[in-house]
């Protein structure tokens, strides 16, 4: 080989090489912007780690990286738990009470049940967000409603915290200040649409309640 | 203020959980949520939001990239769930609210408040990546 280049951003990598038989080799690998699987992000990070130290050979590292590629990540029941977790915290957090906490415990593993069988396999992204807004404030007023909880604004804050889509967030920010505009731009719009797309959910459901009130 | 910040480690938990982060990473994650927490709830009172938030985050960066020598893995996955308490989720919702109740002061200035908020974030992070990588390797020489 006597000529590389590389051309990297965080939603694509563009690579060309030359060599004597082919003068120009080009290839172009797409990153799609979704996902969070910071636990293939820490295992490709080991392994560069056990690349940089020469502790395999070509055909071994691509092995790896399939064995990586294939992890299974958290099952569904830890998912779920894990949104229940971060709801009910949360909602403590923002000041609600310790009964608002049961009731946006209860409403974030609904809302991850709802993610994983609905929005993950059928929905749309901005869909998603509208749609899961939506029902964690639906849970959070039926509920409110059955007298699980008291203050339903806190009860609602906790329940869509984990919708709020950390990773694209933060990744836009680092993005943007690592001069890679492009990416980060992508990845802020992504970001910021999704709040909207949240806000517009609870809103929804809060204009339906209250034409059905009057 | 102590219950508070328990939350807020529990809460970073749940979300490393569903961002999938490795294991043994949990506690770590948990005490830099916590901590960040910690400061803003100090900090609230006298300063406005945003100001808190600032300091909270930069704090948070500054343990994640800590944390991140120290275990020699990606700084992204203490940064993640790290920041998530000081994300402003609290602000986008009371917008919404205001919005559909027709209050649109209010909504306009809890919405700006929430973009502040987001701002702070965004500079506490550009400012504490700017440090040299030397800072945090002290230890190691």
């Amino acid at each position: 080989m006597e000529s590389s280049n590389a051309f990297v951003l965080s939603n694509g990598i563009f690579v060309t090489s030359g060599g004597v038989s082919e003068e120009v080799f080009a290839k172009v690998q797409n990153i799609p912007v979704s996902g969070s699987h910071l636990d293939r992000v820490e295992a490709v990070n080991q392994l560069s780690r056990e690349i940089a130290e020469g502790r395999y050979a070509v055909g071994e590292v691509r092995e790896k990286l399939e064995q990586i590629r294939r992890m299974p990540g958290k099952t569904r029941k830890m998912r779920i738990l894990g949104s229940g977790l971060g709801s009910g915290a949360f909602c403590y957090v923002y000041g609600g009470t310790l009964q608002d906490c049961m009731a946006a415990f209860l409403a974030g593993l609904l809302l991850y049940v709802f993610v994983i069988w609905v929005s993950e396999p059928h929905l749309k992204k901005m869909m998603s967000g509208i749609a899961g807004g939506a029902v964690a404030t639906a849970a959070c007023m039926v509920l409110h409603r059955l007298g699980i909880g008291q203050n339903l604004d806190r009860m609602v804050i906790g329940s869509i915290i984990p919708l709020v889509p950390g990773v694209a967030f933060t990744n836009a920010i680092r993005d943007i200040a690592d001069e890679d505009y492009i990416a980060g731009t992508v990845r802020m719009i992504d970001a910021l649409l999704v709040f909207f797309c949240i806000a517009m959910g609870v809103g929804l459901v809060y204009t339906v309640k209250q034409r059905m009130m009057f | 203020m102590i219950g508070q910040v328990t939350a807020a480690v529990i809460g970073t938990i749940g979300f490393s959980i569903l961002y999938s982060v490795p294991k043994g990473y949990y506690p770590y994650c948990g005490f830099i949520g916590g901590a960040g927490w910690l400061i803003y709830c100090l900090l609230f009172p006298a300063c406005s939001a945003p100001e808190a938030t600032l300091f909270a985050a930069a704090a948070v960066v500054i343990l994640s990239r800590f944390f991140a020598v120290r275990k020699r893995c990606p700084v992204t996955i203490f940064l993640i769930s790290g920041i998530i308490p000081l994300v402003p989720g609290g602000g986008v919702y009371w917008t919404a609210y205001y919005i559909v109740m027709g209050e649109m002061e209010l909504a306009s200035e809890t919405g700006f408040m929430a973009l502040k908020v987001a701002v702070a974030i965004v500079l506490a992070i550009v400012f504490i990546f700017q440090l040299p990588q030397k800072l945090f390797r002290k230890q190691e020489k």
